[in-house]
């Protein structure tokens, strides 16, 4: 196992609420480690609209995703979070003295005296393709992501789909693969042209096999593939293929947070509305992910949020020490905070 | 003014009354029409409100732009007569419009 990271709070979810929770912890010198299963921060705001206009923010009358991710990062630069990006968080439990321990898929393992649960919709997770029976092949033969490209070397790949990661990895696998076909349902790529170019060549030459159609059916024993059926306009065709690659992008789901012994409502986490706490004291939840009479999912309403549990996540981390409220426009001490004084 | 009819996947049909200039996924959320997830809230960023509109339709409603189209390449058993629910906008030419919901969104 390796070495326990001890922090004051780890924050599940570096989205727009999470990383405004740094600011008003740190404000409170509450230091913050942030996990997230995207691979950079800003949530829902990087993954679905980086590039599309938010109207409601307020002080800002157009904004785009990509640009108040950016902002926030600048604003809580002063506290110094510590990121931790491509991990899902697998488990969270009490420990005997009150603190959480905390876990992810990468073995890492935290220590905290307060946990944020800011993951929004859930976890962005690889969206399953129509294909029956495809559960069986997953991990074996069917995977969402390339970790090692050993595992595809002198196998017959199908790549399915038409954006970036379909084609860069159709790019990278096709000289170590035995043969590599790409299945996308129209002859239009949303890709860097580069890499559309290149494939087309490739596709040229004989060295890459381009199917117009869906991915229809699978065949194979005990999770190991060894043949696709492609149905396009002119029917279905059967083709070697011993390692599938779906790429049709990400969905959001609840995941492990289920598993953590907090009542839930409809996939939403109920908290009291003074303390953003969950049922579990310790274990706070702002932003999307949180429900209470009244709730509207609006990142604004996260910031509010993530103002009010500071102050209920202060007295657990600092039990007996006064909470002073003050103002980031005339205290001296949160401007010294802040590196402006 | 626009009546549209959802089919559901198991059957239903859910009828709303749309204004001019809404948009058909607007309607579903407001008529709480099942599987209409619609995630990114209409910014035809996730194509999670997808919707295959009726054969009769197809013609009235129109083929995808390219942005709609690049996004539905990431919908779950897409068709030729698939559209994003978000993209498609209401107006009188749409009374009696009737769209399929999929069986599921991702």
């Amino acid at each position: 196992m390796s070495e326990i990271i001890k922090t004051d709070v780890v924050i599940i979810g570096a989205g727009p609420v999470g990383l405004f929770a740094v600011f008003e912890l740190g404000l409170y010198d509450l230091k913050c480690h942030l996990i997230d299963i995207l691979d950079r921060p800003g949530g829902q705001c990087a993954e679905l609209y980086p590039e599309k206009p938010i109207y409601d923010i307020p002080a800002w009358p157009i904004i785009s995703g990509h640009d108040l991710t950016e902002k926030l990062m600048e604003q809580i630069k002063p506290f110094s979070p510590q990121f931790h990006f491509n991990r899902m968080v697998t488990k969270l439990e009490r420990q005997a003295d009150g603190s959480f321990h905390v876990e992810t898929d990468e073995a890492e393992v935290f220590e905290a005296k307060v946990v944020v649960i800011a993951a929004g919709g859930g976890s962005f997770q690889p969206k399953r393709p129509p294909v029956p029976g495809i559960e069986a092949y997953e991990g074996k033969s069917v995977f969402y992501s390339v970790r090692r490209m050993e595992e595809f070397r002198n196998e017959d790949v199908l790549i399915v789909g038409g954006g970036d990661s379909a084609l860069d990895w159709a790019l990278n696998l096709q000289p170590i693969a035995r043969s590599l076909t790409v299945v996308h349902r129209r002859a239009e790529f949303r890709a860097a042209p580069d890499s559309v170019k290149k494939m087309f060549e490739l596709v040229e030459s004989g060295s890459v096999r381009f199917e117009l159609g869906q991915v229809s059916g699978l065949k194979g024993e005990n999770g190991q593939l060894s043949h696709a059926t492609i149905k396009g306009s002119e029917g279905e065709v059967e083709i070697p293929a011993t390692r599938l690659l779906p790429f049709f992008g990400l969905t959001m789901k609840l995941g492990p947070i289920a598993d953590w012994g907090l009542n839930l409502n409809e996939n939403l986490i109920p908290v009291n509305v003074e303390t953003f706490e969950t049922s579990e004291p310790g274990i706070f939840a702002i932003g999307d992910i949180n429900w209470y009479p009244g709730k509207l999912k609006l990142i604004l309403s996260g910031f509010h949020e993530a103002a009010l549990m500071t102050q209920a996540a202060k007295r657990i981390v600092n039990p007996g020490e006064r909470v002073v409220f003050q103002y980031t426009t005339s205290s001296t001490s949160l401007q010294k905070k802040l590196g402006v004084s | 003014m626009a009546k549209i009819t959802f089919v559901t996947f198991d059957g239903a049909r859910i009828e709303a009354n749309a204004e001019n200039g809404s948009t058909v996924m607007e309607n579903a959320i407001r008529n709480a029409v099942p599987g209409i997830d619609a995630e990114c809230g209409g910014a035809c960023a996730c194509a999670t409100c997808h919707v295959y509109v009726d054969e009769e339709w197809t013609s009235v409603v129109g083929e995808p732009e390219a942005m709609e189209e690049d996004m539905l390449d990431f919908a779950y058993d897409v068709r030729p007569s698939s559209r994003l629910s978000c993209q498609i906008r209401v107006s009188d030419d749409l009374d009696g419009l009737v769209v399929h919901v999929p069986e599921r969104q991702a």
